[in-house]
């Protein structure tokens, strides 16, 4: 007989890492009980940060969607929080979720117009789409036009209990997104998610229903996102579509997520660690440190693709949040080494680096 | 006779827009770049136009060469420095290192010029116009400045058409690997067309910068507006970017003209619509 071969997702270290995540999540979820309004403020525009992060990693990383519009769905997120919230009259709190729902469904339409571009195409097209969203809202003046809205009801709660649960929901968003991806990527839409983001031409070769596989990540993506906007501007209580769905939202998670390294779980989190760290430690010096962290961003997505993760940590197998399936016999697991920076996203059919279809037909087009 | 003034005034914009939309499908055509910072280039432009005039008191229309050389040489040195090894690592890292590029430019240009709109002032040209009948009035500044686009069109196509260099051109757009093979160095190729498209996109933004004002946040629209006149006209027509502009111009034009502040939306409504119903673009260059 053979020596059994054993399929194994965990490693030693992610073991040890999912309690210590738990403890993580359960000491910061004290911090009302015992910090000071501005950690808690800080802790939510932190917090929130990651859980951008996530979603947008989620999109780049995994479907290989470049988006630079995902500051739709922070506004939409944030107006649908005030539509709920004044107009109809829905606890603040609970408005969160929805917010959700609502941009989740503007994504629809979004994706149809989107995904007919691709590429670096695809990236224009989603901003183009953001910039309507914010001239609609402008042009309303139901939703307050130009110079905004006011989140009053969240503001008539008591200072104490709206800090505390406001920096519960940011808690909730942030462990939620990471939950989320870790999850999503270890099902079985995952496993056709990591294939296509390896290759998507023999994803599809295999099976893979590629445009479903990537509307579906679209729509999570902007679900994700939106829950975020409604939670920032629960923090922010003021929100103004200049502001909203402003470029600064994707320029932050798309940072985050290049610094810290496409296409991983850890990734984000380590990238929003550097960027708030950078944000804190610079904020007396105007906006240099946006532009120090755009440097930072551009530099290492060149020189080192996977990110301050991938190269300097991930050597070997230190996978914290394991969503690979290695093949082991007896103590040896294959493959020992730390998985490929997601550098061909765009493969094959994507790009047409060779030959083919370079002047046959405009090769940014979904073939959907 | 109010429309067709809106008309005529749309086309003259056209030719604003197909100057940045030229330059952003010469770099897509060559080397399969879409350049996020390119609106922020022209911004970047004007900047530069508006110190020299500060510095030496001239007319920014005199201006124009110098920027266009120092534009020029950076679109080079940037294009070898960094985008030519982000392209290695591929066609993802490229966009996000031109999309780092591009907030790097905002930031740096709020930080040394503010958040102020600037202007340049180009003396009595920007006022004078050919009145043709009472409704209908052509600005020499708009018609000097589609006269140039469709010069720069022509030069383009003259170089891509009968240059070796433009025959490098081309058969790198068409075959990269293989091209190399004949002894083309596509990363000074690359280089080349960067500055070549910075080049022509300093003339819009010094152009630009002499008709409106400008503020350091301005690139991405200006990148918005290129992108649409491109898909407009469709992808890979050197001609189709003038069309392209033209038709996001005269949009933008009516739109404002039934209300004040449509003007923008209806021009991202039209190019919505031509992706939604004719996602090749009205020129889209044909199978061979």
């Amino acid at each position: 007989m053979a020596t059994p071969l054993k399929i194994e997702r965990y490693t030693r270290t992610s073991r040890i890492a999912l309690p210590v995540a738990v403890v993580v999540v359960i000491a910061a979820a004290t911090i009302p009980a015992w910090g000071s309004s501005n950690i808690m403020k800080q802790g939510v525009t932190f917090l929130t940060l990651v859980a951008m992060a996530q979603m947008w990693n989620l999109l780049a990383g995994y479907a290989g969607l470049v988006s630079v519009g995902q500051q739709a769905f922070i506004g939409i997120g944030a107006y649908s929080l005030w539509v709920f919230a004044e107009k109809v009259g829905i606890n603040p709190f609970l408005c969160v979720p929805i917010a959700g729902i609502v941009a989740a469904l503007f994504a629809l339409p979004t994706a149809g117009l989107a995904f007919r571009l691709r590429g670096g195409y695809f990236a224009v097209g989603t901003w183009v789409i953001a910039e309507v969203y914010r001239l609609l809202v402008t042009q309303i003046t139901w939703l307050g036009g130009g110079s905004g809205v006011s989140i009053t009801s969240a503001g008539q709660v008591a200072r104490g209990t709206r800090e505390a649960v406001v920096f519960w929901l940011a808690l909730a968003v942030a462990a939620g997104s990471i939950a989320l991806v870790y999850f999503l990527l270890r099902s079985r839409r995952g496993l056709a998610l990591t294939a296509i983001r390896d290759d998507e031409t023999g994803a599809r070769g295999l099976g893979v229903n590629v445009f479903r596989s990537k509307l579906w990540v679209y729509i999570l993506a902007a679900f994700g996102t939106g829950v975020t906007g409604a939670v920032i501007y629960l923090n922010l209580l003021r929100v103004q579509p200049e502001a909203g769905f402003g470029l600064n939202w994707s320029a932050l998670m798309i940072f985050a997520v290049v610094i810290g390294g496409l296409g991983t779980i850890e990734g984000p989190i380590i990238g929003a660690v550097i960027f708030f760290a950078l944000q804190q430690l610079l904020s007396d010096y105007g906006t240099w440190y946006l532009i120090l962290i755009g440097a930072l961003a551009a530099g290492v997505v060149v020189f080192a693709q996977r990110g301050l993760w991938g190269t300097f940590v991930r050597r070997r197998a230190v996978d914290l949040f394991p969503v690979r399936r290695r093949l082991c016999l007896e103590t040896v697991c294959f493959p020992e080494d730390a998985p490929p920076a997601p550098a061909a996203v765009w493969s094959a059919s994507a790009l047409p680096d060779e030959s083919t279809t370079a002047t046959a037909e405009p090769p940014d087009r979904v073939d959907a | 006779m109010v429309w067709a003034n809106d008309i005529i005034q749309g086309i003259l914009v056209g030719g604003l827009y197909a100057l940045f939309a030229a330059g952003l499908s010469l770099v897509f055509g060559v080397m399969r770049l879409v350049n996020l910072a390119h609106g922020d280039f022209s911004i970047l432009a004007a900047y530069i136009a508006l110190a020299i005039v500060g510095s030496l008191n001239i007319n920014p229309f005199y201006t124009l060469i110098l920027v266009m050389i120092v534009m020029a040489v950076f679109g080079y040195v940037i294009q070898r420095g960094l985008f030519n090894f982000a392209m290695d690592a591929g066609p993802m890292q490229a966009i996000l290192a031109t999309f780092g590029i591009a907030i790097i430019i905002q930031n740096l240009l709020l930080e040394g010029f503010t958040a102020n709109s600037k202007g340049l002032d180009a003396g009595r040209i920007e006022n004078a116009s050919i009145k043709i009948s009472d409704q209908v009035v052509i600005g020499w500044f708009p018609l000097i400045t589609i006269i140039v686009s469709v010069l720069v069109l022509v030069g383009l196509q003259f170089f891509l058409g009968r240059t070796r260099m433009g025959r490098a051109f081309r058969a790198t757009a068409d075959n990269q690997r293989a091209a190399q093979l004949m002894g083309i160095d596509n990363r000074h190729l690359y280089g080349v067309a960067m500055a070549l498209a910075l080049a022509i996109v300093a003339i819009g933004g010094v152009f630009i910068g002499i008709r409106t004002t400008f503020v350091p946040s301005a690139g991405p629209i200006r990148l918005i507006f290129a992108y649409e006149a491109v898909i407009i006209g469709g992808l890979g027509s050197l001609w189709g970017t003038l069309v392209g502009g033209i038709v996001l111009g005269v949009a933008q034009v009516l739109g404002d003209h039934v209300n004040q502040g449509w003007g923008m939306l209806v021009g991202h409504l039209v190019f919505l619509a031509i992706l939604a119903f004719r996602p090749q673009g009205l020129f889209a260059k044909q199978a061979q």
